[in-house]
């Protein structure tokens, strides 16, 4: 894994997840180490996602490496009309290790190629956001003592969300069910749905949340956008229908755990929050960890 | 028939037949393989021959040429069911097929609006994907799928 980019989930093997996913739990227990003293990290996000970048940063902060970096494009040289390769050519030239987060699907690709020094995509449009991915399996691993046959109910935007794209195909090493609820405007792509037939994955699609999740491991909650409607009307008869409630808890398995890509605006009701089956701020945390780990793998530092 | 198509499009004594190519992209055949360039081979063409298998469809001639496989497989994009007459003295020595290349370099462009290729000045790559026939392009770099109804040619 050593100067590997990580790009799209899709650029690791099983067998490097999961050992991202050991040196991870390494971190959990031991969260600061000096092993990036000397180091530079570039945190190129040419648009805002304070979270992710926050994340990343408290990462390399803990690991005792330094971070240079933008927030945003307008107060970097794009805003001047600078190329993306430029960018990346002269940052190449100041860090051991870029981080970035581009409005643009394949931004980070291009990066990766043009780049002297390793390359973590932290989104790229719509595309993928890889480190998210490994989070929410690690997320699941530590929960569950397991990856291996679990059942996982994804809900809400199933079209457009990268996240539950990244997570199934990343999960199908690991012979899961899945569930899909999601109103049929945002229904799960047919391609993502074949990819799981040509493996022999089972899963079954729903548009009603409650009833459908008894027997989940994981429930991995998305937001059900406006914008993604053509019709306001099609919007303002599901918008209440995908909300997690406390009450819809009753009668789920002890082991279950919530999660969520983060941030979340109404979609899962505060009530949750208290109950122990609610995951996504520990989830969070998580995000630490294993950005840590994949840092000090690409780096060579573990 | 015959006699129809050795009026309209005169033989040639050396050089390549590219025949059939879909009518409506015969215009994308010259330009991916650059004949619109050229200035020293003998170039003719015709289109809108009946066909019972393309409906319409065009013919290229070019005289004194022969396309190296890794040329003449890039219009398999646009003309998957090409087939190719090596001519040498007004006689067809070798019949040849396209064959759909696994990867495209350049030549194509992604579908996707916010994909960086269409953004910046950078060359395309796609894997190509035969789904029961019909090609498709997956892109390196937004991953997204470009399928042949909405493949469009850089010209």
């Amino acid at each position: 894994m050593k100067n590997k980019s990580l790009v799209s989930i899709a650029d690791y093997t099983k067998e490097e997840y999961l050992e991202i996913l050991r040196v991870a739990a390494e971190f959990e227990k031991n969260p600061v180490q000096k092993i990036l003293e000397g180091r530079v990290v570039a945190t190129l996000f040419f648009e805002p996602s304070t979270r992710t970048r926050l994340s990343f940063e408290s990462a390399v902060n803990r690991l005792g490496g330094r971070v240079i970096g933008f927030t945003d494009s307008s107060s970097s040289s794009v805003s001047k009309g600078e190329t993306l390769k430029d960018t990346i050519l002269t940052v190449s030239n100041y860090s051991d290790l870029i981080v970035m987060r581009h409005p643009l699907e394949g931004s980070a690709r291009y990066a990766s190629e043009v780049a002297t020094v390793p390359v973590i995509n932290a989104g790229d449009g719509a595309n993928q956001h890889p480190t998210q991915c490994l989070l929410d399996l690690f997320s699941i691993q530590k929960t569950q003592g397991t990856l291996e046959n679990l059942k996982i109910s994804m809900v809400g935007d199933l079209k457009y969300g990268r996240t539950v794209h990244s997570l199934l195909m990343a999960m199908s090493y690991f012979n899961p069910t899945f569930n899909f609820i999601a109103p049929d405007e945002l229904k799960m792509p047919e391609e993502y749905k074949l990819f799981l037939d040509k493996k022999g994955i089972v899963y079954h699609e729903f548009t009603e949340l409650a009833e459908n999740i008894k027997d989940s491991d994981i429930i991995y909650m998305t937001r059900v956008q406006r914008e993604r409607f053509a019709d306001p009307l099609e919007y303002e008869k599901v918008k209440n229908v995908y909300i997690l409630k406390n009450k819809m808890l009753e009668g789920t398995k002890d082991n279950m755990k919530i999660l969520h890509p983060l941030p979340r605006v109404n979609e899962i009701s505060t009530d949750v929050d208290s109950n122990s089956k609610a995951y996504y701020f520990p989830q969070a945390l998580n995000g630490v960890y294993t950005r840590q780990a994949i840092m000090a793998k690409i780096l060579g530092l573990k | 028939m015959k006699e129809d198509k050795k009026l309209s499009v005169t033989a040639i004594q050396n050089g390549t037949v590219i025949d059939h190519i879909p009518a409506q992209n015969l215009f994308n055949v010259i330009s991916i393989l650059g004949l619109d360039q050229i200035t020293e081979n003998l170039v003719t063409f015709g289109t809108n021959f009946k066909s019972d298998r393309l409906g319409r469809k065009a013919i290229i001639k070019v005289s004194d040429k022969y396309f190296k496989d890794i040329d003449i497989n890039k219009i398999a994009l646009v003309a998957p069911n090409a087939k190719l007459n090596i001519i040498k003295d007004y006689e067809v020595v070798e019949k040849r097929q396209v064959i759909v290349p696994t990867e495209i370099n350049g030549i194509a462009r992604c579908m996707n609006p916010k994909c960086i290729t269409n953004n910046e000045n950078i060359v395309t790559r796609f894997s190509v994907l035969d789904r029961n026939g019909s090609i498709s392009l997956k892109c390196n770099y937004c991953e997204k799928i470009t399928d042949q109804q909405h493949l469009q040619i850089i010209r």
